[in-house]
């Protein structure tokens, strides 16, 4: 019983990960049609901003507000660089997919080589306050509190997510887009502008995961958001495109099935489960759980 | 027709994946009633509508003139021309199904300006009464008054409507017709239809189409009082148009 609890709610802790990296890629693609490989860096940002925050940053640090601080410095630069990205490398590219995926993939990799050239390839130990050590004792399993830190930080940003979507004049009109883009532009909307506050509100997720994922793992290191971004990529697929409730159920799926199957199969067998979790959907139900629509 | 043409179409040309669709289509559209596009399945009576509206599909490109009230539409972006009073009701509808009735017209309200939610809900009471509904499972002809709700909640110049009754049964087709004979006493339309008794009803002015040129325009009742030219022209008689 404790093994299954433990096992839970680890998953869970995965699982808020994924979500905070999908729900934004998946708004991203929904909304504007871009796979966007370089959706790792943002996580990178949001990581080493956070990092670099806590040692240099005045009133930053590693307990307390001074955390806070640390983290929301980390989602400022995460969100400041997914808007220059899109302003800058994207939008003169939306209707040409192949130079979008070119640009996308060479950012993500001369985003890894820049943070390596700047502070290492080696990882870093990351700033954390010493509770998110801890652990806490939920029906007998010793969960620990960083994971558990990512669950409650997941369940804010979708709330957030959501009600953002079902009760603003953006909100209406990136679940719009979603469905029909041209439709939106021909009642007179720039759709252009949803496009900028999605990538927004993606590096911002994205950046927030860098941070707290440096918090669950206890450190930082470069290639990070490459390794997260692939299982993100499943999950939007999994979960539908443009869709941000299909990301959360996915993104439970896929945090679950990893962690059970490794403990009690093989370490590794996991990410294959997923992988064929993937194709079983794909083959069943190629739209995804929720199909091309922004749910509110 | 009287007074300035309220938009002028001149040696406009449409090439989409390769294929010449208009090949210099020229016409005007008179500042009051409807004016009809007409022609046979695949002439570019659709590809013409989404021209004037910037919307050539990715890919494709358009050249030519479109001209309203004294400025060149064709390139500036679809959402300008839409504020600049082009309202559009696209063929097949294309409500938001995953949106509320009343999600779809909030979406269409326009910044600086008071929705004529009145004027709406006096056509179409429904849409006030299922404006809590999905607009994905209004019936066909539900949804077309949703889509032609959407661009009456502002005042437009020019109303693009395109094919408004494919689809829909004939008690709706009726109600369709007598809706847009309304709007086109305030408001003048550029029209695509099919449904020749519509075209006898509502057009004042018509434009044939064939093979992506202009093969006929003139006043809609002298096209369609003349059996020559509806045989000629659409390929059916001046009878088949009054059914």
């Amino acid at each position: 019983m404790n093994t299954i609890v433990l096992l839970t709610l680890t998953g869970l802790g995965l699982a808020a990960l994924y979500f905070l990296v999908a729900s934004g890629l998946s708004l991203v693609f929904g909304l504007a049609d871009v796979l966007n490989f370089a959706h790792g860096l943002f996580l990178g940002v949001g990581a080493y901003g956070t990092w670099w925050a806590a040692g240099n940053l005045p009133g930053a640090g590693g307990e307390g507000l001074g955390f806070v601080l640390a983290v929301a410095f980390g989602v400022a630069a995460g969100t400041v660089v997914a808007v220059l990205v899109e302003l800058v490398l994207i939008r003169p590219l939306y209707s040409r997919t192949i130079e979008q995926v070119l640009v996308t993939v060479g950012l993500s990799l001369a985003g890894v080589a820049l943070l390596q050239a700047t502070w290492g390839a080696d990882a870093r130990p990351f700033p954390r306050p010493a509770w998110t050590r801890q652990v806490t004792g939920i029906l007998g399993a010793q969960v620990p509190n960083g994971g558990l830190l990512l669950i409650v930080a997941a369940a804010v940003v979708l709330g957030a997510l959501l009600a953002f979507l079902r009760w603003t004049r953006y909100g209406l009109i990136i679940r719009a887009g979603v469905e029909n883009r041209e439709m939106v532009t021909a009642l007179g909307i720039d759709v252009r502008k949803a496009f900028t506050l999605v990538f927004a509100i993606g590096g911002a997720a994205a950046a927030l995961a860098g941070a707290l994922g440096g918090v669950y793992f206890g450190t930082v290191s470069p290639g990070q958001g490459g390794s997260l971004l692939i299982f993100a990529f499943i999950v939007v697929v999994i979960g539908g495109m443009g869709s941000v409730v299909g990301s959360a159920y996915a993104a439970v799926a896929v945090g679950l099935l990893q962690q059970f199957v490794n403990y009690y199969g093989a370490s590794g067998v996991g990410d294959l489960c997923v992988v064929a979790l993937l194709a079983v959907v794909l083959l069943l139900r190629p739209q995804g759980i929720a199909g091309k629509v922004a749910h509110a | 027709m009287t007074g300035e043409p309220v938009l002028t179409v001149a040696d406009l040309s449409v090439r989409i994946a390769g294929l010449h669709i208009l090949q210099g289509v020229s016409f005007t559209v008179a500042p009051t009633g409807v004016t009809v596009l007409l022609g046979r399945n695949g002439v570019g009576k659709t590809t013409t509508l989404r021209a004037v509206l910037g919307l050539t599909p990715r890919g494709g490109e358009a050249r030519g003139t479109v001209r309203m009230g004294g400025r060149d539409l064709l390139d500036r972006p679809t959402h300008r021309l839409v504020r600049a009073g082009l309202g559009y009701v696209p063929e097949d509808r294309d409500v938001f199904a995953g949106l509320t009735v009343a999600e779809n017209l909030r979406l269409a309200e326009r910044r600086g300006t008071t929705p004529a939610y009145d004027r709406v809900f006096a056509l179409f009471p429904e849409l006030d009464r299922r404006g809590r509904q999905r607009a994905g499972s209004l019936s066909g002809g539900q949804q077309q008054m949703l889509a032609i709700g959407r661009v009456l909640l502002n005042d437009n110049r020019l109303l693009l409507v395109d094919e408004p009754t494919k689809g829909l049964a004939p008690k709706v087709v009726t109600e369709v017709a007598e809706v847009l004979e309304r709007v086109a006493e305030t408001v003048p339309v550029l029209l695509v239809e099919q449904n020749l008794a519509v075209v006898r009803r509502l057009a004042t002015d018509a434009v044939v189409l064939s093979a992506g040129r202009v093969a006929w325009a003139g006043g809609a009742g002298e096209l369609l009082g003349s059996a020559e030219l509806t045989r000629s022209l659409l390929g059916v008689g001046s009878g088949e148009v009054r059914a």
